[in-house]
């Protein structure tokens, strides 16, 4: 597919969540407590934690779909209790768990409803919306005549993503997006998001309570503990490996070490020449993870595996002491 | 003399007049343009002003409810006590104000067709699926664009079948005007049960059920037609 100028990057904006606070009435605690943290421009942030440590409702106050009881919200410099509420949620992308398509609309009425309340003109938002579905698999010509009951789980996320998208925001929110996909589905889905995301570039507050989400789907990760209270805001790398907390530790699992694994690849490491013993080895593509290699080396009982390149050519091998140095680094 | 029955003044009587017996077809087919086709139409105009004004009513009454929850209590209270008044009482009650008139009848039609389209109008908009929702408003729709782009809508097969459980049983209700009124088809069924001429009462007791049976399709047939989303669900 080519790049086409409005899906090109633009203008992704940075979010600044500066000591944000919010108290609901009658709560003993807090449900978001002294939240600060920084969004780079174009970065994906997964706020992470458990049921009750408020990353649901910190999302929702960038939209202010919650409002803060304290603290700001800035997103690209101006905060967003100095906009309009409606206007500031039209230029937000906004995913959710179920997708939450219109039953009653096709699939390109769906993409097509943020255009539609901004008054694009009729043929600015059919191409508009051909063009997303297209950038989501789904080409209109098939799909946008069709009901969202129609669609399996995994299109209809999809497409809600695709609405999301409709009107180029700077900053996408996404809530669990893919909670309710069966595994398989939902990983396919994520592989795709992290594809759309290289090329569109949108500063994304991503919710998860997966640790494996957040270490596949995160540039940075924020954990945050009951009480809404940050534990811990760090890139996947040094989350897994320097943990702030035994809470953060807990939370990441006993297997840190193999998830930090699986954040490198083959092609991260040199492989060894391979010499002639390694005939019988067992083989991997060289985009595999090392958590991949590690599990085929103790699968085969082998202590070796061979690194296969593009176009079937053999790179060499990575022994299993290479991939427990790489993942002690 | 004593046992023939006391026909109205239609004519010179058919021998299948003459008899009474159950169904006189000549008669009826005599008498369409005259008699039953006027009565169906009145029939059908005060169904209409009746339902239209009530679904109006209701829906206006269901959509403050649904946005302000504390009127949902007082105008419960309000539709079911109008509801629990019998139609007829409620003829009576009427007369000594607005008189032996069509806004008497209609009155008590609408007051009687209130409590279920509203009741049927609010869960409607309550079930909506508040993803959809919530959806819209994450996207900066405003309250009124999420009631008549989303909720209404999505409430349509609601609509549509308080629509139709009202409509049919007000077509029920619209025969007992004939008591204040000389209209409908209930006016018919009235004279015919004090003749009693069995050709008319079953005629027109026909014709009201059958216009009940008509008006339920219909409203069914538009109902599917406005929900294709719906179907598409079926068949998915």
């Amino acid at each position: 597919m080519s790049q086409d100028p409005s899906t090109a990057p633009v203008g992704a904006q940075e979010i600044v969540f500066d000591r944000v606070v919010k108290a609901y009435p009658g709560a003993a605690a807090p449900a978001v407590d002294d939240l600060s943290l920084t969004v780079p421009a174009g970065e994906i942030c997964v706020l992470l934690g458990p049921s009750g440590s408020g990353k649901t409702t910190a999302l929702m106050m960038v939209n202010r779909l919650a409002e803060p009881t304290g603290g700001d919200i800035r997103i690209g410099g101006r905060s967003v209790r100095d906009m309009d509420p409606i206007e500031l949620r039209r230029s937000i992308g906004y995913v959710i768990q179920s997708a939450g398509l219109f039953p009653h609309q096709t699939i390109a009425d769906n993409v097509a409803t943020v255009p539609r309340v901004l008054g694009w003109a009729k043929k600015r938002t059919r191409e508009r919306v051909a063009e997303l579905l297209d950038l989501v698999g789904l080409p209109v010509n098939e799909f946008g005549g069709r009901y969202p009951a129609q669609l399996s789980g995994g299109q209809r996320q999809r497409v809600g993503i695709a609405r999301a998208l409709a009107a180029d925001p700077p900053v996408m929110l996404m809530d669990e997006p893919f909670g309710a996909l069966d595994p398989i589905t939902r990983e396919h889905v994520q592989d795709e998001f992290l594809a759309l995301h290289d090329r569109i570039r949108k500063t994304v507050v991503f919710v998860s309570h997966d640790i494996d989400e957040a270490v596949k789907m995160g540039d940075r990760i924020a954990v945050l503990r009951e009480g809404g209270r940050l534990a811990q805001y760090d890139e996947p790398r040094t989350l897994l490996k320097e943990p702030a907390d035994a809470f953060v530790a807990r939370f990441v699992g006993a297997d840190r070490g193999l998830k930090r694994l699986s954040l490198l690849r083959l092609s991260d490491l040199e492989p060894a020449a391979a010499g002639e013993d390694s005939a019988g080895l067992p083989e991997l593509p060289a985009e595999a993870t090392l958590r991949a290699a590690l599990s085929l080396m103790v699968a085969q009982g082998t202590d070796r595996v061979r690194v296969r390149g593009a176009d079937d050519t053999r790179l060499g091998t990575v022994s299993l002491d290479a991939v427990r140095k790489a993942g002690a680094a | 003399m004593s046992d023939q029955p006391v026909l109205p003044d239609y004519g010179d009587p058919s021998p299948c007049v003459a008899d009474n017996a159950s169904f006189c077809t000549d008669w009826f087919t005599a008498h369409w343009s005259t008699l039953f086709w006027p009565a169906l139409a009145e029939h059908v105009e005060l169904t209409v002003l009746a339902v239209g004004f009530g679904f109006v009513l209701a829906l206006a009454a269901a959509v403050l409810a649904h946005f302000q929850g504390w009127f949902t209590a007082p105008a419960s209270f309000v539709a079911s006590f109008l509801y629990t008044v019998p139609p007829l009482a409620l003829f009576q009650l009427l007369v000594p104000v607005t008189g032996f008139s069509v806004l008497t009848v209609e009155i008590a039609l609408v007051a009687y067709s209130l409590y279920l389209l509203f009741t049927t109008v609010l869960t409607g908009l309550r079930e909506v699926p508040q993803d959809a929702v919530r959806a819209a408003t994450g996207m900066g729709l405003t309250r009124r664009q999420i009631l008549f782009r989303v909720e209404l809508p999505l409430a349509v097969p609601s609509l549509v079948s308080a629509l139709r459980i009202t409509t049919v049983m007000t077509i029920g209700t619209v025969a007992i005007a004939a008591y204040v009124i000389d209209a409908g088809l209930g006016s018919l069924i009235l004279k015919a049960l004090q003749s009693p001429f069995n050709t008319l009462f079953i005629g027109s007791g026909a014709l009201a059920v059958a216009l009940a049976l008509t008006a339920d399709g219909l409203l069914l047939l538009a109902g599917r037609l406005l929900t294709p989303w719906a179907r598409s669900r079926r068949n998915a």
